[in-house]
């Protein structure tokens, strides 16, 4: 237990958000964190440390995902907060919703099978260069959930250079032997790119939920890695 | 008040997964030499003055997504 942090989190609530419930019990319940609901109508991040964009179906997908939570009041102050260097973790929608803002690059489209894909996956880490996996070892593999119809990562030849020479890329979808395969790939993801960040490193988005793994009970706690980085309990 | 179209396909360099599945069902329903199947969207809305360049900047901002998305503005008067 990391009782003792002063890391305080918020959780964006957009309509249709539906993982912010889970993300809020792993972190109050899970890790003895401080953290609250954040309405996407709230337009000032004060006193948070680490605002996270929690999974689910923000205005119910229309148009495309995360397109027209990007202009929640809160994103305005999202961007800032971001700006300034506060820690924004946009988990699966909340990625999705990150890459519609501009605040991390590319884009996702629809999964190449074209269906809706629930499992649990690896995933390998490629950097811990950052406050989202620095309890973590380079090349270890993780095992956490995916749950999304939406998780095709895409980005244009340069920027993925940009990304690479960045060490932008902080998951990659593996196999349990941290060999990175075309079958290892649930959604088409342009070099199995699972979690990217931003290049001042404190802004990151990821397909997987952690928030679901935070407890041995639930199949996996690896989840538990990303809010023990974020915390500096390790 | 003017009429506008708006056609969005993912861009030509972008594989579009859902366009190839719906080529090859035409292909086994029989209707050989259908190629280059890709599905887009459509949306129309009714805007005050033909002002394409204004619709133009809808479609940059939200309408489309340009790193993986192109769109086609046609305004009838």
């Amino acid at each position: 237990m990391a009782a003792a942090t002063k890391m305080r989190f918020g959780v964006i609530v957009f309509p249709g958000s539906n993982c912010d419930t889970d993300t809020w019990h792993a972190l109050h319940d899970g890790m003895g964190a401080p953290v609250d609901y954040i309405w996407h109508e709230q337009r000032e991040l004060q006193g948070f440390d680490c605002v996270i964009l929690p999974g689910g179906f923000s205005y119910g997908d229309y148009l495309r995902t995360g397109a027209v939570a990007r202009f929640s009041p809160v994103m305005e102050a999202v961007t800032a907060f971001a700006d300034n260097g506060g820690l924004v973790l946009g988990i699966c929608n909340g990625f999705q919703i990150l890459l519609e803002a501009g605040l991390l690059p590319g884009a996702m489209m629809r999964n190449v099978g074209q269906k809706f894909v629930c499992k649990y996956v690896n995933l390998r880490v490629e950097s811990t260069d950052g406050p989202y996996t620095r309890a973590m070892q380079k090349g270890s593999v993780l095992s956490i959930p995916i749950a999304h119809g939406e998780g095709n990562y895409y980005c244009d030849p340069d920027t993925l250079d940009e990304l690479r020479r960045n060490d932008q890329i902080v998951f990659r979808y593996s196999t349990p032997h941290a060999e990175i395969t075309p079958e290892a790939n649930p959604n088409g993801a342009l070099d199995n790119i699972a979690g990217v960040c931003s290049p001042s490193r404190n802004v990151l988005g990821m397909m997987p939920h952690p928030e679901r793994c935070t407890d041995p009970m639930l199949g996996s706690a690896d989840g538990r890695m990303v809010w023990e980085s974020l915390l500096g309990a390790r | 008040m003017a009429k506008a179209r708006v056609t969005i396909t993912l861009r030509k360099t972008i594989m579009d997964a859902q366009g190839q599945t719906v080529e090859k069902a035409l292909h086994n329903l029989g209707y050989a030499g259908v190629t280059n199947l890709r599905i887009g969207k459509y949306i129309e809305m009714a805007v005050d003055g033909a002002d394409k360049g204004r619709v133009d900047e809808m479609c940059r901002k939200l309408l489309a997504n340009p790193i993986i998305e192109d769109f086609q503005v046609e305004i009838e008067e």
